[in-house]
């Protein structure tokens, strides 16, 4: 036990005191902070850029339509041609010319209208115009129809359809896929640091294998002893770098929040955007502090205790799973050129756990195909912890599925643990060739 | 008991190959013990079922009278051919990780580390990095994270690769010092000088099997085959010569005009030699007479070559 902790400790040392390491390390947190500040305040910037366009407007209608707002800036040309309100356009460097031709009514107008511009207009640009000339249009065949303008502002009110589970809880739209992002993260996680540090302990078994020091070492102490102290001291380093990650990156994201003035909400403004617009300037105040309320309300509802300790669970056994078979590959080739033919089989079943997890989970997290793949042990890491935000028992993950993916779980890592150990006893032994499936499935019947 | 190590019929199988055949040893304490035998022969099978790296198919290995049990390791020391120390680890750090994984207490390994460091005057190296010192200063620091633990039996498997004729003198003399104090000591190899040098006993094995062993000086003995070169001054060689073919056959002959002297090699039918000495002291100055033994190289390949022809 005391050689176990020796030799945790020396790969854990050894890790962190790696240059490379040490400078991703301290490096990311700023590359990462650095590059989301960079996308905030390019998408500020962009939202800033005030668009001037100009408006030569013949026609009766549309005097209050395009009136100047944060966004865009309209100038009105009057009493020319069109084609000189063109050629001025472009002397001036305007975005684009509205054209509302003089027309006996809206219906014509709005028929024979035209914008034009140097290139292709923009989405927003297109939508926001043809949202007021559709609204003005709606308004307008309403009113010949016998409506005021007052009962058209009544008339348009949004609405959302009241959702409910089968208990009578109260649902609301979109938060499946919150709880599936906030799954997908956990999973996300998972796959990415078994794929670096799996790489890290398969990269020390080859370093001892190349500097010929692994037989000095097994005459000390059992082959299972160095690579379970490979895999834990190297996973230690591991969740060092991830923790400093996540408390230097939120540091420096307040800072850097603040430094540059930029309002955390433009982050995630990109969705409530759109739909704030389809709903018109008719946004009932109170439903949304009531949706917004639901939505915490539901987060909060996701067991994020129980999630933290599956984590846990899924993570250290998914990862000795996976180090382990990275452990033997290491042995059983002499460089890292050779591995690429053991490492494809490995990495697919985690690519496949994360799109399975993206794409049946998020639509349906009890489907059997999640059900599948978060009872088979190469997958069930990732996309049980996709499912688990929905909650164990009733509504979210049943609790025989739960102990069963991990009893599978944990004995598929006896199983692989107990091969891995007996290739990778064989394998630092050996230098030469690289060795073919074949051979691999013969050193394990070697006593 | 007298032995620190025996081996009974120990046979290992990889897969389809034999590596080692029914190979029975009595390796004698406090004494220096050759391994030998061709490259792939089984030597390092052998060595490392003592380490308890692998283990045996069959047979059974005994050290210092028990059983072998992993509670033996931290008393058995181990310098394998193919090896080499953490490139990027500090000499010493790494010296007291490897001297602690062999059971010693970090203070004590510290302690015994500062006087082989002195011994062997490399004192300095203690923070660099392995990849800063050449090839043989690092076989230095190997050897002493060899012997650091002080076992009872050490082995080295080609201790001389890699160090330059001074360095393999300092290391010879340190092998040599260890048996004197006590140690003993298993030496494999395929290059016989060093053997005659250092070992009492030797074991030759060749494709999985033990095909001689015993006290080298005895097996030199056995290996004798009663020639004797001799130098005769004498004026008169052809009449000597002739009148010696009668007696005593004569492989070959030499004539040194320079100094009048008769080179022969004889072959006589036993050990005997007095006969033949007083003829030749009759008839003229012996300058040289000699027992040609053996080397350990001769009983080396002889043996080999002889194993391939039953063989065949």
């Amino acid at each position: 036990m005391s050689k176990l902790l020796l030799i945790i400790k020396r790969e854990y040392i050894a890790k962190v005191r790696n240059k490379s390491f040490v400078v991703m390390t301290f490096l990311s947190p700023f590359l990462m902070v650095g590059m989301i500040l960079l996308i905030a305040y390019l998408t500020q910037l962009n939202d800033n850029e005030k668009k001037v366009i100009g408006v030569l407007n013949e026609s009766g209608y549309f005097a209050n339509e395009f009136v100047t707002s944060d966004a865009t800036s309209y100038i009105n040309f009057k009493d020319i041609s069109l084609a000189e309100a063109k050629d001025s356009t472009v002397s001036l460097g305007f975005y684009g010319l509205i054209y509302l031709p003089n027309e006996s009514n809206l219906e014509q107008v709005a028929q024979r209208a035209f914008f034009y511009s140097k290139d292709a207009p923009s989405a927003t640009v297109l939508d926001k115009l043809e949202n007021s000339i559709t609204s003005r249009l709606r308004q307008e065949r309403l009113r010949e129809l016998g409506l005021s303008p007052k009962e058209y502002a009544e008339m348009d009110r949004s609405y959302n359809i009241n959702i409910e589970t089968f208990d009578g809880l109260q649902n609301i739209k979109g938060i499946n896929e919150i709880k599936a992002i906030i799954g997908g993260a956990f999973g996300y996680l998972i796959m990415m640091f078994i794929i670096i540090y799996g790489g890290f302990v398969m990269r020390s078994v080859i370093e001892e294998k190349t500097s010929r020091i692994i037989e000095v070492i097994i005459s000390s102490v059992k082959p299972f002893h160095l690579m379970m102290g490979k895999i834990i001291g190297t996973s230690l380093a591991g969740i060092t770098q991830f923790a400093i990650w996540i408390v230097s990156g939120a540091i420096l994201l307040f800072i850097g929040l603040a430094i540059f003035d930029i309002d955390p909400a433009s982050l995630t403004k990109g969705g409530g955007m759109a739909s704030g617009m389809a709903s018109g300037a008719n946004v009932d105040v109170d439903a949304l502090t009531q949706n917004i309320q639901l939505y915490a309300q539901e987060i909060f509802e996701i067991p994020i205790i129980a999630m933290l300790v599956f984590f846990i669970i899924y993570f250290v056994l998914g990862y000795l799973i996976y180090s382990s078979i990275y452990a033997a590959i290491g042995a059983a080739v002499d460089n890292e050129t050779d591995t690429q033919q053991f490492i494809f089989p490995v990495i697919l079943p985690l690519m496949l756990a994360i799109y399975v997890g993206f794409f049946s989970v998020f639509s349906n997290p009890n489907g059997p195909i999640a059900v599948a793949f978060s009872l088979f042990p190469l997958t069930s890491p990732i996309v049980m912890l996709m499912r688990l935000p929905w909650g164990i028992g009733e509504g979210g993950v049943p609790l025989w599925q739960l102990i069963t993916s991990i009893l599978i779980l944990i004995g598929t890592f006896i199983g692989i643990v107990w091969v891995a150990a007996k290739i990778y006893r064989v394998g630092i032994l050996m230098y030469g060739k690289k060795p073919s499936y074949k051979e691999l499935y013969k050193w394990l019947k070697y006593s | 008991m007298s032995h620190i190590l025996v081996a009974n019929e120990v046979t290992k199988q990889f897969g389809s190959h034999t590596a080692l055949k029914n190979v029975s040893l009595e390796i004698p304490k406090n004494s220096i013990y050759g391994l030998l035998g061709p490259n792939g022969a089984g030597k390092t099978t052998l060595i490392r079922i003592i380490n308890q790296i692998t283990f045996p198919d069959k047979g059974s290995v005994y050290f210092d009278g028990e059983l072998l049990k992993p509670e033996h390791i931290s008393q058995i020391g181990y310098l394998p051919e193919e090896r080499g120390l953490y490139k990027s680890m500090k000499v010493g750090e790494q010296a007291l990780y490897l001297a602690q994984l062999k059971g010693l207490s970090k203070a004590e390994a510290k302690k015994r580390l500062k006087y082989w460091f002195e011994r062997l005057e490399i004192g300095d190296w203690w923070n660099k990095k392995i990849q800063e010192l050449s090839k043989g200063m690092a076989q230095k620091i190997q050897f002493v994270v060899t012997v650091l633990h002080e076992p009872k039996l050490l082995i080295f498997d080609e201790p001389f690769s890699g160090f330059d004729p001074i360095n393999a003198n300092i290391i010879k003399e340190q092998i040599l010092s260890l048996k004197e104090n006590g140690t003993s000591i298993i030496f494999s190899t395929h290059r016989m000088e060093s053997v005659e040098e250092l070992c009492e006993y030797i074991a030759l094995i060749h494709k999985s099997e033990k095909i001689l062993d015993g006290k080298l000086s005895d097996i030199k003995k056995a290996y004798k085959n009663n020639i004797f070169k001799i130098g005769l001054e004498t004026d008169n060689q052809q009449s000597l010569l002739n009148e010696m073919e009668g007696k005593f056959q004569i492989l070959s002959q030499e004539y040194d005009r320079i100094e009048n002297q008769l080179n022969l090699s004889v072959q006589l039918p036993s050990n005997e030699s007095r006969e033949i000495l007083s003829f030749l002291s009759s008839r003229g100055n012996v300058n040289g007479f000699i027992e040609t033994i053996p080397s350990a190289n001769d009983i080396f390949i002889k043996t080999i070559q002889n194993k391939n022809i039953d063989n065949e």
